[in-house]
């Protein structure tokens, strides 16, 4: 299957010559198309500066990030505004929604950037809001809405583009543990029936454990990759609690 | 001295923020001084006493003004300052939990008013004196002075003025800032900036209803103080102008729903780049807005109708001056029925050297007792009007023998008649006046004097006058044949004559001496250079108070919403990064900002001009009795002072807060 992403040997340090911080060391590792990849680690690990990286809403050391056929780390000012509407789409933790406009409205908002055709767009929201279960909302508010919604809403604004990777930061940082399954279930949903491909970083091993594939992190680098395989979920959670518990450390109290 | 470096350092990391503050500040300032400072002018040493006359009474108007001008310059300072402390609430907060008593707090915002204050006020004051020498070219200009005597001056006086008062005003804001900071609590200066997120959605019914309630009410007012003003009283025009304000009020209340319910019906207009966030922007703003942009509004419709009203005042004052005085000097003497002495006689006794005059006319003016208005005007007229006339009914209307008033027209270049044994004429020049006696010419109205009837030869009046003055102000003067008033009590007997100078020294001598002659008090005496001061005196009076309040009211609330758009693009800055990570460019960005803060800028700008052409038409209305002039170069010379002012405080908002939203 395709690469959606390859990160090749990307570095991100901060600070200057004296004193100097590797926030992300050398990792490299693909994201095929229509998967559901997890990126797990403690805080501080550089998982969300890799993220933000990927997101382009930062900037690498050095390294290449290939996402499609373009090498996003050359792009510049519209040009990346203009990727960063057209392929990704993202999910934050805290939603990230207006709270001026409705439901409704901040979804369209991701197709009226794009110039979409208004009689078009009401259709694709419709289409979206089914499938992720927000019909009923859609003329609310977000202060009218749970956690749980709110983050439905956003991230039926993330897919609605049929963006080519979709990018979730902590999604269920949030939410309560039921929301939280309904969402991680609505993200298996949106994979396995749309082929969306998500990027997922988290340090919760009970979200984590909805992902077909994981990376740890471990002071900017990667430190273990666990596959789900034919696993159950069950199964596949033990497994990524082995590794919390090898990792050590910072990631046990995330548990 | 630890408490001066702190603020020192909060004014200058504020400076973005404090810009627009500081900048009103000193244009307030600078103004203040200009205007107050406008008698102490080395220029306008060198004017005749009339001319110092009027200038001392401008002195005390504008010193009234002056009070005005102050209090609503202390209500902007109130309001910028309780906007700054709002921004600053958390900063407040932190310093608290560190342990810095509410005291130190104070102490903190009271030394940085205080900088403020003398910062704005020494900037302000080299600003000003700077103005006020531009200002006095101008004045001398309006007042024909000659400007070779101009030196740089400077009035201390202004200057003492322009600081107690703006210092009674910082003062007065410090104070007011000590009792806000002592009524706030520690929890909820540390989530100052959590609060104001809940959004209160307004029924959009009520908002539309709303809407078209005011439309109604202001409709209303519009018609009470224009085509219905002559039949209301000044308690109902005072009522007319408080429903002008409620219905200003309502408006802003109602106009985002209306609009935003009128967009979201068009689905193209809607979802067109991020007009839906800007619309939704104005709307959840509008909410909070309603009060201020009412003020604001007030305050443009208040400059747009002072200062045009005041320009073509001006205009009225001065226009046709020239044609309107063709002669050096006027007497007109009241003369009592057993007076046998000739005019010649009298002027000699009250010390007029008749060798300063030549071109002498004299004529007789008559008032008899079968010619008054009602008489003339005809029943049907009368009957049809009678709410306008029914205070002067019964006046006798000024009668002139054909001869005189051609000696008149004809020593002032005026067109000259001819009459019939029974045939009468009108001539004036009074535009408000002329429809009524076209009208009773048209009915063929006859005049009766000494038992003979006369009709009119003409059935439209003639233009023309007999006295001198700085407007069209005759309204009607009978002219009958020679033979209709033999054997008649004259009237009024008027002499016109030009000096007797063939230089421009002896002129002005003759000049100084007729007009500062005492003479007894049935004979009036006019010397042209009288009118004329006059009337520059009123149009500079009434320009340079327009000018005054407009300027003041323009920035004041130029200012306000300034401040308050670059607050609200501070608390939005979060949105802004929001659309930026979902990828919107930053082109598209700034188009939704210039839309947001345009709209924001424009819809009481419009609301106010709507305002305007009502009140403009209402003022010329009430100041017809000064003549008509065309309003078109007083409204382009208005939109020429608020597109650069007021087009100016918007471009300086959005180049603040596309950098305010920017920052990282």
């Amino acid at each position: 299957m395709e690469n959606v992403l390859k990160i090749s040997n990307v570095e991100k340090y901060y600070g200057n010559k004296g004193n100097l911080t590797k926030a992300v060391d050398n990792i490299s590792f693909d994201v095929k198309e229509g998967e559901f990849v997890g990126i797990m680690g403690a805080s501080g690990s550089g998982k969300t500066t890799l993220l933000n990286c990927i997101a382009t809403i930062d900037k690498v050391t050095a390294g290449h990030i290939i996402v499609g056929n373009t090498d996003i780390t050359t792009l510049k000012g519209n040009s990346l505004n203009k990727f960063r509407r057209e392929d990704l789409g993202f999910i934050f933790q805290d939603f990230n929604l207006l709270d001026t406009l409705t439901a409704y409205e901040n979804i369209a908002l991701a197709l009226t950037i794009q110039k979409v055709r208004p009689d078009k767009i009401q259709k694709l929201v419709k289409e979206v809001a089914k499938s992720l279960n927000i019909t009923r909302i859609l003329n609310k508010y977000p202060y009218q809405m749970s956690g749980g919604e709110k983050q439905r809403v956003a991230s039926a604004r993330a897919i609605i583009t049929n963006p080519k990777l979709i990018l979730a930061d902590e999604p269920t940082g949030a939410l309560d543990s039921k929301s939280a399954r309904q969402l991680l279930e609505n993200f298996e949903n949106l994979n396995n029936e749309l082929r969306a491909t998500i990027l997922m970083v988290t340090h919760d091993a009970f979200t984590a454990s909805y992902c077909h594939r994981i990376l740890f992190i471990k002071d900017g680098k990667i430190f273990n990759e666990l596959v789900r395989g034919n696993d159950s979920r069950k199964e596949f959670f033990d497994k990524i609690i082995d590794v919390v518990t090898l990792l050590g450390g910072d990631l046990n109290d995330a548990l | 001295m630890m408490l001066f470096k702190l603020s020192l350092k909060n004014i200058k990391k504020s400076f973005k923020d404090y810009a627009i503050y500081f900048l009103t500040l000193i244009l307030g300032v600078a103004i203040f001084y200009v205007f107050n400072a406008m008698d102490g002018q080395d220029a306008m040493m060198a004017m005749s006493q009339t001319k110092k006359e009027i200038l001392d009474l401008m002195g005390n108007l504008l010193g009234g003004v002056s009070v005005v001008v102050s209090i609503v310059l202390a209500f902007l300072v109130i309001y910028a300052n309780k906007f700054l402390i709002k921004k600053r609430k958390k900063e407040f907060g932190v310093y608290m939990t560190l342990g810095m008593g509410k005291g130190h707090i104070s102490r903190i915002l009271f030394l940085e008013t205080l900088l403020i204050g003398l910062i704005s006020l020494m900037f302000g004051l080299l600003f000003g004196l700077f103005l006020s020498q531009l200002m006095s070219i101008g004045v001398a200009k309006m007042f024909e002075v000659d400007m070779t005597s101009f030196t740089f001056t400077f009035s201390k006086a202004a200057m003492i003025k322009t600081i107690i008062y703006f210092g009674i005003m910082y003062f007065v804001v410090m104070i007011l800032n000590v009792f806000s900071i002592s009524r706030y609590k520690l929890i909820d200066l540390i989530t100052a900036s959590k609060k104001n997120e809940k959004i209160k959605i307004k029924n959009p019914v009520l908002s539309i209803l709303i809407f078209l309630i005011s439309i109604l009410i202001l409709s209303f007012a519009y018609y009470q103080v224009t085509e219905n003003i002559m039949n209301i009283g000044f308690n109902e025009f005072i009522g007319c102008i408080g429903l002008g304000i409620v219905g200003t009020i309502l408006f802003f209340y109602g106009i985002s729903g209306f609009i935003l319910r009128l967009v979201q019906a068009n689905k193209k207009l809607y979802f067109k780049d991020l007009n839906s966030f800007v619309l939704r922007q104005i709307n959840s703003k509008i909410n909070t807005t309603v009060f201020s942009m009412s003020i604001i509004c007030v305050l443009l419709f208040f400059t747009i109708t002072i200062f045009s009203s005041a320009l073509s005042l001006n205009q009225a004052a001065k226009k046709d001056l020239k044609q309107l005085t063709p002669m050096d000097l006027q007497i007109k003497e009241y003369t009592s029925e057993n007076e046998t002495k000739s005019l010649d006689t009298i002027l000699i006794d009250n010390k007029v050297n008749l060798n300063d005059l030549k071109d002498k006319v004299e004529v007789n003016e008559y008032m008899i007792s079968t010619v008054l208005t009602k008489d003339v005007l005809g029943e049907k007229l009368v009957n049809k009007n009678m709410q306008e006339f029914k205070y002067h009914l019964d006046m006798p209307e000024p009668v002139m023998s054909i001869s005189d008033y051609n000696k008149v027209a004809q020593a002032y270049g005026n067109e000259t008649f001819t009459l019939k044994d029974d045939e009468y004429l009108v001539v004036a020049d009074y535009e408000s006046m002329l429809k009524y006696r076209n009208e009773a010419l048209k009915d063929r109205v006859t005049i009766n004097i000494n038992g003979k009837s006369y009709s009119p030869k003409y059935s439209k009046v003639k233009d023309g006058f007999i006295e001198m003055g700085s407007n069209h102000s005759n309204t009607g003067i009978f002219i009958v044949p020679d033979k209709a008033l033999e054997n008649t009590q004259v009237s009024h007997r008027i002499l016109l004559a030009n000096y007797n100078a063939n230089n421009e020294e002896k002129h002005q001598k003759i000049d100084d001496y007729l007009s500062k002659l005492t003479i007894q008090n049935n004979i009036q005496l006019f010397t042209k250079t009288a009118i004329y001061d006059s009337a520059v005196g009123l149009g500079a009076i009434v320009t340079f108070i327009g000018l005054y309040l407009g300027i003041i009211f323009l920035i004041s609330s130029a200012a306000i919403l300034a401040l308050k758009e670059l607050s609200d693009s501070s608390d939005n800055k979060e949105r802004y990064d929001m659309l930026r990570k979902i990828g919107v460019d930053e082109k598209m960005i700034n188009k939704s900002l210039f839309k947001q803060i345009g709209i924001f800028f424009l819809v009481p700008l419009v609301l106010a001009i709507i305002h305007s052409i009502f009140g403009i038409k209402c003022a010329q209305l009430m100041l017809s009795a000064f003549g008509k002039t065309g309003m078109l170069s007083s409204i382009i010379m208005t939109a020429i002072l608020i597109v650069v002012i007021y087009g100016g405080y918007f471009l300086l908002t959005y180049c603040c807060s596309k950098s305010i939203i920017k920052e990282h």
